[in-house]
């Protein structure tokens, strides 16, 4: 299986391919891509460099345009597709039926790959993306399971990627409005979730409130880590929860949506192989060197002993977990 | 070239839409509210069948035949939704045999519906993304023959995709709450415990979805099964004639536990003429129960805000 990794700036780029990442991704430095972050980012000048530097040392770059173009400016995104083009990226990571066709008019030999924010999730989605547009590949959302992949990858014939490390969105993608209902902005329009700008930490009493817009998304008890107010990974309140369980009804909230962790598939790496998979990523390009560094040279050797058949070494990889600990996420029916 | 061309454009003829209802109801609600729809309003076009949940169907499906015929007698067209979220062989089969009948106007609300329906007319739902003209061509080509665009547009996005509608209609939707997310998860069976294989079908629990509350007590949102909705109620009646003016001519309302009727009487003097903006917002408001209403991603901002019109 390809290694895919996350490269926000150059130096995580070089970081990545140093650490052994097959291929790193990344974006241009505006709202033609799902991180679309301050201080992140590449522009082409550092694209154009990046992709010398990789191919200097036998890995690849992909370039993220996986946000859906807005009526009135399509032609960022079109620039941003025919800039990657020309600037000799190894494929497209697109979302938007439209800037699919025009990747597949003006650049037929550019080879696409699904974005996991086009959320095809079953073989007759995959089959209409494959059909119209000749996508090569697709990055799976995150909502299927270990066998729902196994199953998909023997009726398919493009490649498949998946998500094996980091932070992970349990809404499918592509298809969430909370962070613009909060913001006005979303993934899918300027490419940020729950962005900083709108973030506000305040007091209250010896806890801290951490406020996205108008919502206060959670509450830190006095001496508690206070993270990053994620929308999805807030603490909430359902009405009507039952009593006595995990999300009863409690005056602090409850994880509703999901808990503070990371996805993790290091130890399924046989399985996902097994299962057909072609590629696993590594979520991060917010993410510094240090991380970067440590997580795919973690994966580089979990995917070189499972090669030979040689058994993992576990658990390297719960120190960069959020909340220190890790899940297998959809892969596991019981996550649902 | 006619010398009697004028400036002074018509919009074109608008058509109320009552969405497919995303709750989990039972069959007896189901039967009594479609009898009421047939009877006592002027919606043109109803939308049945389960968009949020594939476990819900066949505690429905059996009553179907029933309602649609009932519905088909009193004048409206109608037309069948597709499942947002379409995982693993047996979800992707049901999208598959509804897509294969030619019974029924189908609504894709995911990629796979619309490669079923490819080449032949179909309506394409607000779960499948479609944000420039450019998009919007593409599902023209494939037979869509409208469009209900997702929650998060703006009027400008509206605006800018109406124009460049050609012979697809334009919808959106006007009232309800907005569909936010959706999730291979069952929130409402993980609130109560439970898993998805196991989950009691706790959702029927909640005819408007399960409130979820911030920490400091302010409402936010409301979950639905897997799906996740807005807290507030979308309420658009004060902008229809700017919707209409950019070219919009489908206004969908989504069916919630409020009364119906009396929301669908409101659209409909609003779309006819019969009532200003101002007085139907004034007279939705009583109707909303605890729902707030929205506008926000109107006006491209936080799509909880509300903002009066400035008259």
């Amino acid at each position: 299986m390809e290694l895919v990794a996350p490269a926000g700036t150059p130096a995580a780029l070089r970081t990545a391919i140093a650490a052994g990442a097959d291929v790193v991704y990344c974006g241009f430095r505006d709202a033609t891509n799902a991180r679309n972050f301050p201080g992140l980012n590449f522009s082409r000048d550092e694209l154009a460099a990046g992709i010398a530097h990789a191919h200097a040392r036998g890995a690849g770059v992909y370039l993220a345009c996986n946000t859906y173009p807005q009526a009135g400016r399509e032609h960022l995104w079109r620039q941003a597709v025919d800039d990657a083009a020309s600037l000799g990226v190894d494929a497209v990571i697109l979302a938007d039926i439209g800037l699919l066709g025009h990747a597949r008019d003006r650049h037929p030999d550019l080879r696409l790959h699904l974005s996991v924010q086009a959320s095809a999730s079953n073989e007759d989605a995959i089959a209409f993306y494959q059909r119209h547009f000749g996508v090569r590949r697709v990055v799976l959302p995150r909502v299927l399971s270990l066998a729902d992949i196994a199953a998909l990858n023997h009726r398919i014939t493009v490649e498949t990627e998946v998500f094996a490390f980091g932070g992970m969105c349990v809404m499918a993608e592509g298809r969430c409005a909370l962070s613009s209902y909060v913001t006005g902005e979303s993934p899918n329009t300027t490419g940020a979730c729950s962005p900083a700008a709108h973030i506000r930490y305040q007091p209250d009493g010896d806890a801290t409130l951490a406020r996205l817009g108008a919502v206060t998304v959670d509450r830190f008890a006095p001496g508690e880590p206070v993270g990053y107010p994620t929308l999805c990974k807030g603490r909430f309140t359902p009405r009507g929860a039952t009593p006595g369980t995990a999300s009863g009804p409690r005056r602090d909230g409850v994880y509703l949506f999901e808990d503070p962790v990371s996805l993790n598939v290091e130890a399924m790496l046989p399985e996902l192989a097994a299962a057909g998979v072609r590629a696993i990523k590594i979520e991060g390009r917010q993410r510094g060197r240090a991380y970067v560094e440590a997580v795919v040279a973690a994966f580089r050797r979990a995917l070189d002993q499972a090669g030979r058949d040689e058994p993992a070494t576990a658990g390297t990889l719960a120190a960069m977990s959020e909340g220190g600990s890790g899940t297998a996420g959809a892969y596991r029916r019981g996550w649902q | 070239m006619s010398t009697t061309a004028t400036t002074v454009t018509t919009p074109p003829p608008a058509r109320l839409v009552l969405g497919p209802m995303l709750f989990n109801r039972p069959p007896a609600t189901l039967h009594d509210l479609y009898a009421r729809i047939a009877d006592e309003t002027d919606i043109d076009v109803v939308h049945l069948g389960e968009v949020v949940c594939a476990k819900r169907m066949p505690f429905i499906d059996p009553h179907l035949p029933a309602i649609i015929d009932r519905l088909r007698r009193a004048g409206k067209q109608v037309v069948i939704s597709t499942l947002a979220l379409v995982q693993g062989a047996r979800e992707t089969a049901l999208v598959r045999d509804l897509t294969a009948s030619d019974d029924w106007l189908i609504e894709a609300n995911d990629m796979s519906a619309i490669h079923g329906l490819s080449g032949r007319p179909h309506v394409v739902g607000p779960h499948v993304n479609v944000y420039n003209p450019a998009s919007l061509a593409c599902l023209a080509a494939l037979g869509a023959v409208r469009v209900c665009l997702p929650a998060e547009l703006p009027m400008a996005g509206i605006a800018a995709l109406a124009a460049a509608r050609g012979a697809v209609a334009i919808e959106v939707q006007v009232f309800g709450r907005a569909p936010l997310a959706i999730s291979a998860r069952c929130y409402h069976a993980r609130a109560h415990g439970l898993h998805k294989d196991g989950c009691r079908y706790v959702c029927g629990q909640d005819p408007d979805g399960m409130p979820v509350d911030t920490v400091d007590g302010q409402p936010f949102l409301a979950v639905n099964g897997l799906q996740t909705l807005s807290h507030g109620c979308l309420e658009l009646s004060g902008w229809i004639d700017d919707l209409r003016t950019a070219g919009v001519t489908g206004f969908r309302l989504s069916p919630h536990s409020v009364d119906m009727v009396a929301v669908a009487g409101i659209y409909r003097a609003v779309i006819d003429g019969r009532m200003a903006g101002s007085d139907a917002a004034a007279s939705i408001r009583p109707l909303l129960g605890e729902m707030p209403p929205i506008n926000g991603f109107l006006a491209g901002g936080a799509g909880m805000a509300w903002h009066p019109r400035a008259e």
